[in-house]
């Protein structure tokens, strides 16, 4: 039976620990160096590059992008995910369809959304003509450049690809909801807002709270979509680079391995801190520590 | 816009209709819902597809057409720039590509992760509970947090420019997911069709070959539809990992392209949507597991 585990269970946790813990380890040694990524790292600094970091305007301002688009990102999609959810799960027509068709911006690569939205947005762009047509001319802007907008336009851009995600495990967290729940408080007499208050949110609460963890974790780690539209020279002017842009250009670009890997290893401490406090004073109730116990 | 959305819809939909899937069975089929309902549902969709056809549109009209209009539609229509994208080695070689790595990665991920699960699930060992916390873990680590030391792994093993540089890590990755969606359904299988397998003469490899792993085809099914739509359209891997365009998938093509054209819009366009065509039917086809899959995992 030893055999029959180490055969069945081997391959995958060489793959794992070979291809994910490891260079994750390897970041965290690196963060201890100032290396610009030829030969082995050799000119140890400590605690250093952390210390840089602390005090880093630039990590600072890229920071603040991140939780911004973190606190930005579950207070725009998840009430609207819910009401949507709330809509769509009514005995309507083409069902189906409808969910077929809202997932769509979600199943599209990050590159295809960066490449048609930062065509559409362009100062000449469809958005602006379209504005002009309908009649709403003075409403044109600089959607990507302007520094007050930009961070906006990537918010619009982040919820009109991921709200579609959220919709549809919104309405699986619906339809789990058994119904005689509804028709025993329908008969009682409450009305249609008190069954939502007291009866549909409640009872989507996991779901809610399950939707929002995978949110954070995304937002704190967003990185293909403000690379692909803002690149990551102008993201910095816009105001939309975020810590993983910033780690990329220090690392890769700027040759600072060192420092790179430093941030790496924050913006993981960052997601972990956030994810333990999130655990556990929300999610408790719902995972019974299945992450952090290790229970299966 | 809540106080007045909520007001119409209490005037509109009046009861729960929520997840009352019977009903009594003189109105039950053929309901149709209230016209505001309709109403947002079609806006919602709208503002979802606007942008797809957008992109599918450009591609039938000229540069030209698209300067003194951005926001028009074709007008003439022109085939010429899908007709040309079509015609090019450089669009088909990114194609092979992309679906090279996206099957091999579907095919390592589905095994490795179902033969691992099927350890954690049905195994009794001390390990057992570690294992399981270990991929749990690695859905904390994204790929772009290791992506620097990543590449220098790989290029330690002679893979930079190399398909398998970007399809071993995408295996690893694509673990965590795996294994937190088959474990469930693995346990699921009652432990009755195991013991009649025993009482047959069936070791429990055999068991795993026979019964599992046709048991849980649907589970292996939406686990290969993730990791073959996460492998088409990763970015991050392709971008540090692969140099020369005769190497690049699709995501690296779309945006090179796009860099390389960037005065040629109507093109860009038409590159961009022929390379988004595969996911779309990719996932039309299997909507039903894949959105089944994904909410069957929050569940858990």
């Amino acid at each position: 039976m030893r055999l029959e585990i180490a055969l069945l269970s081997g391959p995958a946790i060489l793959m794992f620990l070979a291809f994910v813990i490891f260079p994750v380890a390897l970041a965290a040694y690196y963060g201890f160096y100032r290396w610009h990524g030829y030969g082995a790292p050799t000119d140890w600094v400590g605690l250093n590059n952390y210390k840089l970091i602390l005090t880093d305007p630039a990590f600072q301002q890229v920071l603040k992008h991140s939780f911004m688009i973190m606190g930005l990102s579950l207070i725009i999609q998840g009430p609207l995910a819910i009401i949507l959810a709330l809509l769509l799960n009514q005995k309507i027509r083409g069902r189906s369809v409808i969910r077929v068709l809202i997932f769509v911006p979600y199943i599209i690569s990050e590159v295809i959304v960066g490449t048609g939205w930062s065509l559409m947005l362009q100062g000449d762009g469809a958005m602006n003509d379209l504005l002009r047509k309908i009649g709403l001319g003075s409403l044109q802007a600089d959607w990507l450049s302007d520094p007050k907008l930009a961070i906006w336009t990537l918010m619009a851009i982040i919820s009109w690809k991921y709200i579609g995600f959220a919709v549809i495990l919104m309405l699986a967290g619906l339809q789990s909801i058994p119904e005689e729940l509804f028709e025993a408080a329908q008969i009682d007499g409450a009305s249609y807002w008190q069954i939502q208050r007291r009866i549909t949110l409640p009872l989507l609460g996991p779901t809610i709270r399950i939707w929002a963890f995978l949110s954070i974790i995304g937002s704190l780690q967003l990185f293909d979509l403000v690379y692909i539209i803002w690149g990551q020279y102008v993201s910095g002017t816009a105001g939309t680079s975020t810590m993983a842009i910033y780690m990329l250009a220090q690392g890769r670009n700027a040759g600072n391995y060192g420092y790179g890997s430093a941030i790496a290893v924050v913006m993981f401490l960052v997601s972990l801190i956030v994810a333990l406090i999130y655990q556990r004073f929300v999610l408790r109730r719902d995972l019974r520590g299945a992450v952090t116990e290790g229970t299966v | 816009m809540s106080a007045t959305t909520a007001r119409s819809w209490f005037s509109t939909a009046a009861g729960p209709n929520g997840p009352s899937g019977r009903r009594t069975g003189r109105d039950a089929p053929q309901k149709w819902g209230s016209p505001f309902t309709y109403f947002v549902a079609l806006l919602f969709i709208g503002v979802c597809i606007a942008p797809v056809i957008y992109i599918v549109l450009g591609g039938f009209r000229t540069n030209s057409q698209i300067t003194t209009s951005p926001a028009g539609l074709p007008h003439p229509w022109i085939t010429a720039n899908y007709v040309n994208v079509l015609k090019s080695t450089r669009f088909w070689g990114e194609f092979a590509n992309s679906v090279l790595v996206a099957l091999a990665s579907t095919v390592g991920i589905v095994v490795l992760g179902l033969m691992v699960s099927f350890v954690i699930a049905r195994y009794d060992f001390k390990l057992k509970g570690a294992m399981y916390s270990l991929f749990a873990a690695g859905l904390m680590f994204p790929m772009v947090i290791a992506i620097t030391p990543l590449y220098i792994v790989i290029k330690d093993l002679g893979l930079v420019d190399n398909l398998l540089g970007v399809i071993v890590p995408q295996i690893a990755f694509g673990l965590p997911t795996t294994v937190i969606i088959l474990v469930p359904f693995l346990r699921a299988i009652p432990n009755e069709i195991e013991e009649a397998a025993a009482i047959d003469g069936t070791s429990r490899l055999g068991f795993f070959v026979r019964m599992v792993i046709p048991l849980s085809l649907p589970g292996v099914v939406t686990v290969g539809i993730l990791a073959f739509i996460g492998s088409w359209n990763n970015y991050v891997l392709p971008l540090y990992i692969l140099n020369s365009q005769a190497n690049f998938t699709l995501p690296l093509g779309v945006q090179a392209f796009s860099s390389q054209y960037s005065t040629d819009t109507a093109k860009v366009l038409a590159f961009t949507s022929l390379a988004m065509l595969p996911a779309l039917v990719f996932f039309s086809i299997f909507e039903k597991r894949i959105v089944g899959g994904l909410t069957g995992a929050v569940k858990g």
